[in-house]
């Protein structure tokens, strides 16, 4: 019986470690149904543009408020996991604040930091919690921000602030213990905030406090173990991928989009057919364009599992800001969206995708959305990690071009007027020069 | 005053290469507005007395809009085709007055074969400068409230943002930002195409946006650097009915003027 807690923690702790990793291995394998891109050149200047973008949140700033308070969760974070790990191998070992003894007076340093922290995330959680539900931000209540993607910001949030409260408790309670000399409760911690919290218990016999310690000590971990699966399910996975996904962003200029390889080799053979045919013939690609999340890149992909919906494109984007149906948000969570669809359909039969009858293209995002896009780029400089949704706009623009001619008939016309007289209007190619001697 | 506009092919004849290509774009060759622009900067060019040809009826659509509508193909065939002319004289600069050319020939180009020194005329404008070759006096616009708006295929794109500005401090004139500018700057909605286009349904047309912002810091004049941004910003101002108190210029177009030429 003495080892009950030990093992039922350690349990808990392979099972939603388990499941875990299983679902990073679902969305590993769902962003490799994505096309072959090269991003593996530069390593040096890939670091150095993680370390800047993600790491160093040098884009989140941008907007001075949202970007100091998520610093501050982001701090929170990656610090207060730190106290994670003993709070895992106490669970473990059974023992009780191992690092108390080891540490020494650096450990109190510790627990008060962690403390101030957790303060300092709160206040920031409940200002988020406030811009988006009371202030009511307009870039949080557009359309595509109806029903799941709303309650899982709030329930993120919500998560937060539980596991904060938790945590201060944890300390509370125990801090009382410590002071009556409670066994196994060894003095270990300074509480700069948690002392505020401790006259809500110091009224209660030392047994209720030691059920009350051990009880938010079970519910901040567990919190923990729940939220880590909640990731898969959110919006959340940004705490993650966004190094990755900045390791891997395009680091050519923003101007320059893709040219298709596979059209340049049929180009060079109707234009050059000598020189062309020396070089090596490429098979043809089923189609041109994307009109599914197989077309895509897998860097594409990852983008879409990365975005945390926060709509800074979509709040600078042209063609969202004039009442257009485009935002370029929508592009990303529909993305993502059909790439889960895609990805249970794969669960479902054995890791063999079985025709559904359905499409990115159409079924999710609609030729007026791809239309609408001034290929600005806004909405990709405004990405604080680099998510780059105007690349599925014009693959999927190709599509419909090159594939169904289903460009806008005015579009239709400024192309055959480049075909026809190398210009986007109706004029002859030999009035090119007439300006010169027109008043 | 008589243009002096020598084309490559004249050139070729009489052995002699120009030191750079004038790649004047189908709007700055075809569209009123536009070819003001075209004037404006080969007035500087005349001036400056610099070595430089275009190419004439051999220019053709660099084959932007059509990538951007999704046609690839007949992107790439325009591409090439113009890369086997610039090739067949032996080009290795270029300077244009719109950013889409400008971006098209120096981003994409290259993978297709064709490898030249793109500039912008306001980059190409601001080296005259440093050469000494060009002063710009300020006079006419002494006092003047100039406001840039940012060609996205020169800001965002290119991350060009202060050649054109620095031409415009030249002028001593008070160069005044908008509420969205350089990385931020918002489109004026002609890109990726919209141009030869209507725009899909909405509340507001992007340019009326755009012009709103501009308005807002008061301008004497709303300073372009692109010929699509110069339509659409003066069709908002039309919209606006500002007309007459405010001007929307290309910096090429303030230069001339500045200049008296």
């Amino acid at each position: 019986m003495a080892y009950l807690p030990n093992s039922i923690f350690l349990v808990l702790l392979v099972f939603s470690v388990g499941l875990f990793i299983r679902n990073l291995n679902r969305i590993r394998r769902n962003i490799h149904l994505g096309k072959a891109v090269n991003r593996t050149d530069n390593a040096l200047l890939r670091w150095k543009n993680m370390l800047r973008v993600a790491f160093g949140q040098s884009k989140m700033v941008s907007r001075p408020i949202a970007g100091f308070l998520h610093l501050i969760v982001y701090i929170g974070f990656v610090l207060i996991n730190i106290e994670l790990l003993e709070i895992i191998l106490d669970g473990l070992l059974g023992s009780h604040r191992l690092f108390a003894p080891l540490l020494g007076s650096f450990y109190n340093i510790l627990i008060a930091s962690f403390e101030i922290l957790a303060f300092l995330v709160l206040l920031a959680v409940v200002f988020f919690w406030t811009r988006r539900n009371l202030v009511k931000l307009q870039r949080f209540w557009k359309p595509e921000m109806k029903g799941w993607p709303k309650s899982d910001a709030d329930n993120i949030l919500y998560f937060e602030i539980a596991l904060m409260l938790l945590f201060l408790s944890m300390n509370a309670t125990d801090a009382l213990l410590q002071k009556a000399a409670f066994p196994n409760y060894i003095k270990a911690g300074v509480f700069p905030i948690s002392q505020f919290l401790t006259p809500l218990f110091s009224s209660l016999s030392t047994e209720t406090l030691v059920i009350l310690e051990r009880s938010f000590w079970w519910m901040h971990i567990v919190g923990i173990f729940i939220f880590l699966n909640y990731l898969y399910y959110s919006k959340h996975l940004h705490i993650l991928l966004a190094f990755p996904n900045t390791y891997y962003a395009n680091l050519e200029a923003k101007g320059k989009f893709v040219v298709n390889p596979h059209i340049k080799a049929e180009v060079q053979l109707m234009m050059n057919p000598e020189a062309a045919s020396s070089e090596t013939a490429t098979t043809p690609p089923d189609k041109f364009g994307a009109t599914d999340v197989f077309d895509l890149n897998w860097v594409q992909l990852m983008n879409a599992y990365s975005c945390t919906e926060c709509g800074r494109c979509s709040s600078v984007c042209p063609a969202n800001l004039t009442g257009k149906k485009l935002s370029p948000r929508a592009i990303m969570m529909k993305t993502r969206d059909r790439l889960e669809e895609v990805g249970k359909n794969l669960n479902q039969n054995n890791g063999k995708f079985a025709a559904d009858g359905k499409q990115l293209l159409k079924d999710y995002i609609s030729p007026e959305e791809l239309w609408a896009c001034t290929s600005c780029n806004a909405c990709v400089e405004a990405c604080p990690i680099e998510i780059d949704p105007l690349s599925i706009i014009m693959d999927m623009r190709q599509y419909l071009t090159l594939e169904e001619s289903a460009a806008p008939a005015a579009l239709n016309s400024m192309m055959s007027n480049i075909e026809n007289n190398g210009a986007p209007w109706p004029f002859s190619n030999q009035d090119r020069l007439q300006w010169v001697n027109e008043e | 005053m008589t243009l002096k506009v020598p084309t490559l092919a004249q050139l070729a004849v009489e052995g002699k290469k120009p030191s750079v290509v004038f790649w004047v774009g189908c709007a700055g060759s075809f569209d009123d507005r536009a070819k003001k622009i075209t004037k404006a900067f080969v007035k500087i060019l005349n001036k400056t007395q610099t070595d430089f040809a275009v190419l004439g009826t051999e220019e053709t659509c660099t084959g932007d809009p059509a990538k951007r509508a999704g046609n690839e193909f007949l992107f790439q065939m325009q591409a090439q085709q113009n890369i086997a002319t610039l090739d067949q004289y032996g080009v290795d600069k270029i300077v244009t007055t719109c950013p889409h050319c400008f971006n098209t020939l120096k981003n994409e180009y290259p993978e297709l074969g064709g490898n030249y020194k793109v500039l912008h005329h306001t980059q190409f404008l601001k080296d005259l400068i440093k050469e000494g070759t060009l002063s710009i006096e300020g006079g006419n616009f002494k006092g003047k409230r100039i406001t840039f708006h940012d060609p996205c295929y020169l800001g965002r794109a290119n991350q060009v943002y202060e050649a054109p500005r620095d031409l415009i401090k030249k002028l001593d004139a008070e160069l005044v930002e908008m509420k969205s500018c350089k990385a931020k700057g918002l489109c004026c909605g002609a890109g990726g195409a919209q141009m030869f286009k209507d725009a899909e349904q909405g509340d507001k047309e992007i340019n009326i946006e755009r012009t709103e912002e501009a308005l807002d810091t008061q301008p004497d004049i709303i300073a372009a650097a692109c010929p699509f941004c110069n339509t659409m910003m003066t069709d908002g101002i039309k919209n606006k009915e500002k007309e007459d108190s405010v001007k929307v210029m290309d910096i090429a177009e303030l230069i001339v003027n500045a200049n008296d030429l």
